[in-house]
């Protein structure tokens, strides 16, 4: 089951956040840091899954955005891996070479993030 | 500026967007944004309405403040008020407003409510697509109790679209997350299975994560979705590049659904049905078959899909665990995976190997590639990829390779991770105990184990080997040699002083022949690690002081002295003080033969589960019982006591002379009976009575039972080792020797438990315990015969005014069962000074 999705930046922005499953609002951010904090120190020799505590953590980078995928073990790692990159293929297709900038407005993201969840589970 | 929404304007909100982006400093856009909001504010009040247009816009800016952090306290009745209105984009940015801003005013939900069924009822399919995505994003309980009854219905209605089923599907699952009790199964379930064959790709993709849900609770209900899978799965897998054209992914058909459905089918044992289980071989044997075959396009997106699946397959073969060759087919594909290039493929490929280990039909499959396993572990990057090479290690370790195993998992720790050593040692530690065929490479591992990650090593490690230590006698003459030699080492970890001066405490004297580990070199050696101590570890030190002296007489004035020093008789801590004191005094005011008998060698442990197995458990957590259970392939016995298979503790057979509850001679090692106490009494003999073990037999008896029975010594004098009395220990019971007593009775004297009768069919026995004024006595009944004893009714006589002191008398149950051991423990409770004419 996905725990949480978030898009954050490497200066540790959050650009988007999802939370599948309630987390208190200062937990949040505690949270965002320190997932950025691991992604960040990984080279590109290692791999994408992380374990985190007790949920393992599917990241993918673009360019200076971080998607980061909380999923606890029932979950194939393989396919939210590429579901982060259909995700990102679809703004790709909406926004027309969708860069941060567009991340930051909610509304549209969410909705087209929304549907596309729909669409691939 | 980039794009605002969804192409209908809203210039003011876009202005009011790029005004703040504008502002240079905080106070600036605080400045603003309240700016707006006395503006907002202004134009709610005002007399005029608001036409739909503005609304939204107001309402929309309201959102984005919200978004950047500041509260917003009003505007939840507009947002309301746009719900009801006939326009796409208001009703959008009105369902987007109170999903986002939550309010607990019960008047406003109670609209909302209203707003949402309206929705809901109409035939509009997008109006139904909003109000759906709003009860699942809100999802809280108000929300559940009002609209799960009909969600069920739009569900399965026939006249829906598919975005509604799509939407109702994941709604409905979202509800059930939330309360499940909101949500009744009924005959909608029937319905809902059903969709899996739906032409819609979306729709069965929906369908497939609620049933998935859904089965885990009610796996009956759901039964008949399985052949409908794999049917759907089949079609999807063999369907040709042209077909599902929306759902193809780089070439590669329906990924995340086939994954999906995957997943649903592991919620279910294999089919029975020939057909069903037919198809789904042969579809599981297409997947394989595919990952063998060239990509059909170079795209690292087109392999990763493949791969999805491939993995997810995989993971069903591994839990069906019925088919052998589709299981050595996985392992190979696995195997090939581990030498990847890329590392989230090696990643993955050896979190699967490790389920796959424990599998029997694979396990030997899996052993074959123990060489590429040892090399990722010595060569990765990547710390993950390295704790999945140790896993798999542990996982495929059998008799053939444990020595290799150990021995590579030894030179990892060295470097490994601080987070992850403690798991590390648990694991050889078990791997040393269960494959050791010639003990002392036993030994070695784990004083290796202490030397390399010495604060690591838990407690029940190194108890451990001290009870296999005492348990065999031909490993400890070695167990001491090498102990010694490791005490010689400048740098000594404090856990192997512990070690060490416990094995040569109790068996010092083997090595006493050889002028290099004479007595007095034993004990200036342990001696010169004393300071450097912490107290647990002293305390152990001093009792091994005390056994050196009725071990080697000469050495006694010197270790007399050390304990008469002031810092020891003298000491702050309360326990080494009593300990120096009463050491002192035994080794003045005891004979040689008392002193012989009470410090005489440690009797052999009996078996039980290794408590690390249950440390190691407790650790890694419920998730890791696949790779740590091996009850099926391997059942290897703990060759302790001397290579004696040992015997299922529940059922033994008792012979007329062997005593059933323990309470007086040994019965034979081979045949071990219920715990005993002697377990926890490594440290000293003089300690307090242990609790009863914690993870052993679950029953309660069992607990009094190993408070009643002494360890199971050869000789009557051992009755003074006795260490669990319900009244204090202490030196005071260790008093001069008892000769073994004809009538049974006299024991009681001293005693507060024992065996009070005795005959070919009945064993009775007694514990009692006192505090202050009132007395509790526990009589227990044992079955000394096979068969059952049928209406037995115990009665207790009291003599005289005792009768009438009795506080409480609880009848006993019939003795139940066969095992013939069942003890049946009757409490009684009298106060004090009745007791005393019980004599």
């Amino acid at each position: 089951m996905i725990k949480f999705f978030l898009m954050v930046n490497k200066q540790g922005q959050t650009r988007l956040s999802k939370y599948y499953e309630h987390v208190e609002i200062n937990k949040r951010t505690l949270l965002e840091t320190e997932v950025i904090k691991s992604c960040l120190s990984r080279s590109n020799e290692q791999c994408s899954f992380i374990e985190y505590k007790d949920f393992k953590l599917i990241y993918r980078q673009y360019a200076a955005l971080f998607i980061v995928v909380g999923v606890n073990d029932t979950e194939n790692e393989m396919a939210i891996y590429e579901f982060i990159h259909n995700f990102v293929e679809v703004l790709d297709d909406y926004f027309s070479r969708v860069s941060e900038l567009d991340v930051s407005f909610f509304s549209a993201v969410s909705q087209v993030f929304h549907t596309s969840w729909q669409r691939t589970g | 500026m980039p794009a605002v929404s969804k192409g209908d304007g809203m210039r003011g909100l876009a202005v009011f967007i790029s005004d703040i982006r504008n502002c240079k400093s905080k106070e600036a856009e605080i400045k603003r944004i309240n700016k707006e909001l006395a503006n907002i504010r202004s134009k709610f009040k005002g007399d005029k309405a608001l036409d739909g247009y503005s609304k939204k816009k107001y309402v929309c800016k309201l959102l984005f403040i919200f978004l950047l952090g500041h509260d917003i306290d009003f505007g939840h009745m507009e947002a309301v008020n746009l719900l009801s209105s006939n326009k796409y984009t208001e009703k959008q940015i009105g369902y987007l407003f109170i999903s986002v801003l939550v309010n607990s005013n019960s008047e406003l939900i109670r609209l909302i409510n209203n707003a949402i069924k309206n929705d809901l009822a109409s035939r509009n399919p997008t109006f139904m697509c909003l109000a759906l995505h709003c009860i699942a994003n809100v999802g809280s309980r108000e929300m559940g109790e009002a609209f799960a009854a009909d969600i069920p219905r739009i569900l399965v209605a026939g006249d829906s679209m598919d975005s509604v089923k799509q939407s109702a599907a994941l709604c409905l699952l979202r509800l059930y997350k939330a309360s499940p009790d909101l949500v009744p199964m009924g005959e909608w379930t029937a319905r809902v299975v059903h969709l899996l064959n739906d032409q819609h790709m979306g729709v069965v993709t929906a369908a497939v994560s609620l049933i998935t849900c859904l089965c885990k609770k009610n796996p009956d209900d759901f039964k008949t979705c399985v052949s409908l899978a794999v049917s759907r799965l089949s079609r999807i897998v063999s369907s040709a590049s042209t077909d599902l054209q929306d759902y193809t992914y780089y070439f590669v058909p329906a990924p995340w659904l086939s994954v999906k459905l995957l997943r649903l089918l592991q919620c279910y044992p294999p089919p029975e049905d020939a057909a069903v289980k037919g198809r789904l071989v042969e579809c599981l044997e297409t997947v394989l078959n595919k990952a063998q075959e060239p990509p059909k396009s170079k795209k690292v997106q087109h392999s990763n899909a493949k791969n999805a699946i491939l993995f997810e397959t995989i993971s069903l073969i591994i839990h069906y665990d019925s088919e052998p060759n589709l299981l050595v087919r996985a392992c190979n594909q696995l195997g090939q995976f581990l030498q990847h290039r890329e590392t989230n493929l090696r990643y993955l490929a050896l979190e699967s190997m490790c389920t796959l280990a424990s599998s029997e039909f694979s396990h030997e499959a899996v052993k074959t590639h123990i060489d590429t396993v040892i090399n990722a572990l010595k060569t990765e990057r990547d710390v993950s990829v390295r704790q999945r090479a140790a896993d798999l290690l542990y996982a495929m370790c059998d008799r053939s390779n444990a020595k290799q195993i150990v021995s590579e998992m030894l030179r990892y720790l060295e470097t490994a991770d601080y987070a992850i050593r403690e798991e590390i040692v648990l694991k050889v530690a078990i791997l040393a105990e269960k494959y050791a065929v010639d003990y002392s490479w036993y030994v070695d591992t784990i004083l290796n184990l202490i030397r390399i990650a010495g604060d690591y090593v838990s407690e029940e490690v190194w108890y451990r080997v001290l009870q296999i230590v005492t348990n065999r006698d031909d490993v400890q003459g070695y167990a001491a040699k090498t102990v010694f030699e490791a005490l010689q080492a400048p740098a000594c970890h404090e856990n192997m002083v512990k070690v060490g001066g416990y094995i040569l405490g109790e068996f010092g004297n083997l090595i006493a022949g050889d002028p290099r580990s004479s007595p007095p070199v034993q004990f200036s050696l342990l001696h010169s690690k004393f300071h450097l101590c912490s107290v647990a570890t002293r305390a152990l030190l001093l009792s091994t002081y005390i056994k050196f002296i009725n071990l080697f007489p000469e050495t006694k004035a010197t270790i007399q002295g050390v304990l008469r020093a002031g810092s020891q008789l003298r000491n702050a801590d309360v326990e080494l003080q009593q300990r120096a004191v009463e050491y002192l005094t035994l080794s003045s005011v005891a004979s040689t033969d008392v002193l012989a008998t009470v410090l005489e060698e440690m009797p052999p442990f009996p078996e039980r589960e290794s408590s690390i197995l249950a440390k190691l458990k407790r650790k890694k957590g419920p998730g890791a019982g696949s790779a740590l259970d091996d009850s099926r392939r391997d059942p290897s016995s703990h060759d302790i006591n001397g290579g004696v298979e040992p015997t299922p503790s529940t059922v033994s057979t008792p012979s007329p002379s062997a005593d059933l509850l323990g309470l007086r001679a040994a019965p034979p090692p081979a045949a071990p009976p219920a715990p005993s106490g002697a377990g926890n009494l490594l440290v000293d003999v003089f300690s307090d009575s242990p609790a009863a073990q914690p993870g052993l037999g679950p029953s309660p008896e069992e607990a009094f039972l190993s408070e009643l029975e002494p360890p199971a010594p050869e000789s009557p004098m051992a009755l003074l080792a006795d260490p669990a009395p319900a009244a204090d220990a202490g030196p005071e019971d260790i008093g001069p020797p008892i000769p073994e007593a004809d009538e049974l009775l006299n024991k009681f004297v001293c005693r507060n438990n024992g065996v009070l009768f005795e005959n070919q069919l009945l064993q009775i026995g007694v514990k009692s315990e006192f505090r202050q004024n009132l007395g509790r006595m526990y009589l227990f009944y044992g079955n000394k015969t096979s068969v059952q004893f049928q209406n037995f009714s115990p009665t207790v006589v009291h003599p005289g005014d005792l009768q009438t002191h009795i506080l409480s008398a609880w009848p006993s149950p019939a003795p139940p069962g066969s095992t013939p051991m069942i003890p049946v423990p009757r409490p009684v409770t009298w106060p004090l000074r009745a007791l005393h004419s019980l004599r």
